[in-house]
């Protein structure tokens, strides 16, 4: 390799592709680490792919939550003592946050993956339907906090 | 003999499980784009600050309440495993976007957590009786 040459050098260990990395004639292979930090959009996809990982920590919390409660009154009292932690609250706080995230994400991808909705022959706009459906979510979590509302005054 | 309906692609010998996998991701991020945040904000903020709902909304006679009704039963269990089912398979289908190479180990770890928590859950409230 000459002292000019701008390429990096091949890595030479543990060779992933046979015929890329460890080929002596090294070929330039595009970079991929991080490709999605280039572009705002791939950003947000990015971002909206990882509320699964707080979907998967909170839905961690309930099933503990579930097997305290099978354990006894005591476990369970334990489970909701760590509930009134500081940490716990931020934590609740960030997850409220990243599911309002994941509610209109997800609502803005149902119209590309749903048949063309036809209202009186016409094509109702994608931007439509993501409004009605987060309409709808609204509606659900307002009776879901009116069915708890009811049930514990 | 080619008996596919595409002849330049062999006949499928093997069904894929991916509906079924997709399926549940769906369901499970139906339900949690419908009530996930009012769900958090019930049980970790309003609840334990009595703020909203009293403080005692969630308490051990109320709970055992809920997880012994058969409806509510089945609520819990649908939220506690459609999540785990809906985080498994995107974070799996994640893993290729940040350059690993995921195949059928990664397949066991994250489908098989879905599965072990579904089956916690479902022996928890099997075990809280009716």
């Amino acid at each position: 390799m000459s002292a000019s040459d701008p390429r990096p050098a091949a890595p030479r260990a543990a060779p992933a592709l046979p015929g890329v990395a460890g080929n002596p004639r090294r070929p330039y292979v595009r970079p991929m680490a991080g490709w999605w930090l280039r572009n705002p959009y791939f950003v947000r996809y990015m971002a909206r792919e990882g509320t699964a990982v707080f979907v998967a920590a909170y839905a961690l919390i309930l099933l503990v939550g579930l097997v305290r409660l099978a354990q006894g009154e005591a476990a369970w009292n334990g489970w909701l003592e760590a509930l009134r932690s500081p940490l716990s609250t931020i934590l609740h706080l960030v997850f409220l946050a990243v599911f309002v995230f994941h509610t209109v994400t997800w609502f803005e991808v149902l119209p590309k993956t749903m048949p063309p909705l036809l209202v009186g022959g016409k094509r109702v706009a994608q931007s439509a339907i993501t409004a009605g459906a987060i309409a709808v979510a609204a509606a659900a979590s307002l009776a879901l906090f009116g069915i708890v509302w009811g049930l514990t005054r | 003999m080619n008996h596919s309906a595409n002849p330049r692609r062999p006949a499928q010998t093997r069904r894929s499980p991916e509906p079924i996998f997709w399926a549940l991701f769906g369901a499970g991020g139906m339900l949690s784009a419908l009530i996930a945040p009012m769900l958090v904000l019930i049980t970790g903020i309003a609840v334990p600050l009595g703020l909203l709902l009293p403080a005692d909304a969630m308490s051990y006679h109320n709970m055992l309440a809920l997880a012994q009704n058969p409806l509510g039963k089945a609520i819990l269990l649908a939220v506690v495993a459609l999540f785990f089912w809906h985080a498994a398979h995107r974070i799996f289908h994640s893993l290729h976007d940040l350059g690993i190479d995921a195949g059928n180990g990664a397949r066991l770890i994250f489908y098989g957590a879905a599965f072990l928590a579904t089956l916690a859950a479902a022996g928890a409230l099997l075990l809280l009786g009716f």
